[in-house]
């Protein structure tokens, strides 16, 4: 089975559960090593998408990129801080690529692979810097290797959101090289990073979403 | 949580409502999106002055629109970086047609909300360039960091570029002088106690009551190290000290010493600290020539202090000199 347009509305919808939910434990982890704002930028901006959802409806076979460029634009004009344009690039790309009815399991290894070009490009982090590239890179190698090995789209989102779990537990050891964790030098080592976090909490809305036609209610 | 607020999630707006009635002279505060610009809008010809980011430093950025110095400021969510929605009008507002420079704190959001508005503008044929502070002593600028932040140098920053602009130089001289400030401005400070963002409810780190936060910077985020509890003169040395040898001041440089609050602490302890200050700079030889003490750049409520240290030669001296009428600052 393919993932269409709904799925990527329901993606979005249980993301926004997904953050609200974790708005506090968020909020925590960048207390610890950044300015406490995370989970407040992410509630507020899928919020703004939500709003922006429910304003305008989603058609029925229109492309699976369509919702994705929304949730880019809306993110990029309500989140602000660092995660706003590197969020906001991620689903601008990834909009791009998933330019189509359905996504076939290459088609959404592509896709992830442009969410994760759109975050380096953009914030230039590499792997180990204790930043969200170290849940998505995990994530679209998982993905890929899935992909490779047979599996449907379930299978591949299912890889990529464990993968960015683990990736974002991983980072708890780091001492951060980019962001505002940076400035702390060697006292971010033994916090999990926030961005990495949110991540994890947004590919495993993207597997849920596949794996059951429900919509979280309002 | 004690604050003077109604709604954390309305206090910024609540709070620049009344500042734009407060100084209705001086400024104009917009909604939907949020901006500040100058009363009277863009001054035809003269090159305008933008800057930016989150709210909680008040008075910076929006207290420092005026004659002088910015001509808009774009205010972010408490810590948080103002989106590309908000900047770009604000450019635009500032246009006088002879171009626009941002000031752009170094900070990851700052930097990419700031370079995402500039590159939309400049599609549409507006001129702008930027510059970029960093004159925070505490983070190492290597490999290993996101970078120095920008923090109270900001503020010589936007007043001597602002004088810069007002006296007629174009956009290349402007900006010239700008990054000549950057170039030779530097700050270190520590922190007595955290902040507490509103939406958030407590404290931005965990301080015990013998401790301080060397090394800050003012968005409440942990310092470099702790210490134990120490007095001004030994707290005004560690921060001083690498200040004024980052800067490789040597005898006989006249500079800007300039203490800032960080919005928490009495007027009266940051010119205990200010005497300190000027006494090592003075026994290395180098005259203060030019004063600021006050809370300027804060980070809420919290305890503390940043001291900086602008190199000064003639021109930017009589640029720091030139009259400024701003909520913040003004002679």
């Amino acid at each position: 089975m393919g993932l269409d347009v709904t799925w990527a509305e329901r993606w979005v919808r249980r993301a926004a559960e997904a953050v609200e939910t974790a708005k506090d434990e968020l909020t925590e982890l960048d207390r610890q090593i950044g300015d406490g704002d995370h989970g407040e930028n992410m509630h507020r901006g899928f919020q703004a998408v939500l709003a922006k959802l429910d304003g305008a409806p989603v058609e029925a076979g229109a492309p699976v990129g369509s919702v994705l460029k929304v949730v880019a634009t809306t993110l990029m004009s309500s989140v602000g801080g660092a995660a706003g344009p590197l969020y906001g690039t991620a689903f601008l790309r990834a909009s791009k690529v998933a330019e189509r009815e359905t996504l076939d399991p290459s088609a959404l290894v592509a896709m992830l692979e442009a969410a994760l070009e759109g975050i380096t490009s953009r914030g230039k982090a590499t792997t180990g810097e204790k930043t969200m590239v170290d849940a998505w890179q995990p994530a679209v190698d998982a993905a890929a290797a899935a992909a490779d090995g047979g599996a449907d789209c379930v299978g591949v989102l299912r890889a990529a959101a464990e993968a960015a779990d683990a990736g974002a537990a991983a980072t708890t050891p780091l001492v951060a090289t980019k962001g505002r964790a940076s400035y702390l030098g060697e006292r971010s080592a033994g916090h999990e990073d926030p961005g990495a976090r949110s991540t994890a909490l947004l590919l495993g809305a993207a597997l849920a979403a596949a794996l059951t036609d429900e919509v979280p209610s309002a | 949580m004690k604050k003077l607020i109604d709604d954390p999630a309305t206090a910024v707006e609540d709070s620049l409502a009344g500042f734009g009635l407060a100084h209705a002279d001086l400024v104009e505060v917009h909604t939907a999106p949020i901006y500040v610009t100058r009363a009277g809008g863009a001054v035809e010809g003269k090159v305008g002055l933008v800057s930016g980011g989150g709210s909680g430093h008040e008075p910076l950025h929006a207290g420092f629109v005026g004659e002088g110095m910015l001509d808009a400021a774009v205010p972010g969510p408490v810590f948080t970086s103002p989106t590309p929605d908000q900047i770009v009008p604000a450019i635009l507002a500032a246009d006088g047609g002879a171009g626009v420079l941002t000031i752009v704190k170094n900070y990851t959001g700052d930097v990419l909300n700031f370079e995402t508005a500039v590159e939309l503008v400049e599609a549409e044929g507006t001129q702008v360039a930027s510059v970029l502070v960093n004159d925070d002593v505490a983070v190492e600028d290597s490999l290993y960091t996101a970078g120095r932040r920008g923090v109270a140098g900001t503020v010589a920053v936007e007043k001597i570029a602002g004088a810069a602009a007002a006296r007629g130089d174009d956009l290349g001289a402007v900006t010239e002088v700008a990054g000549r400030v950057v170039a030779n401005v530097r700050s270190m400070g520590v922190a007595l106690t955290a902040c507490t963002v509103p939406h958030v409810g407590r404290p931005s780190f965990d301080l015990g009551d013998d401790e301080l936060e060397i090394g800050i910077g003012i968005h409440g985020e942990p310092g470099r190290h702790r210490i134990p509890i120490a007095g001004a003169s030994e707290i005004t040395r560690q921060l001083l000290e690498p200040v004024a040898d980052d800067l490789r001041l040597s005898s006989g440089e006249r500079v800007l010493l300039f203490v800032n609050g960080m919005g928490g602490t009495p007027l009266s302890e940051l010119y205990v600290v200010y005497g300190r200050a000027r006494r090592l700079l003075e026994e290395r030889g180098v005259q203060v020539s030019r004063s600021l003490v006050g809370n300027y750049v804060t980070s809420l409520e919290m305890q503390g202090a940043s001291v900086t240290v602008l190199r000064l030669d003639d021109e930017l001296e009589a640029l720091w000199d030139a009259p400024v009428h701003t909520p913040a600052l003004h002679w």
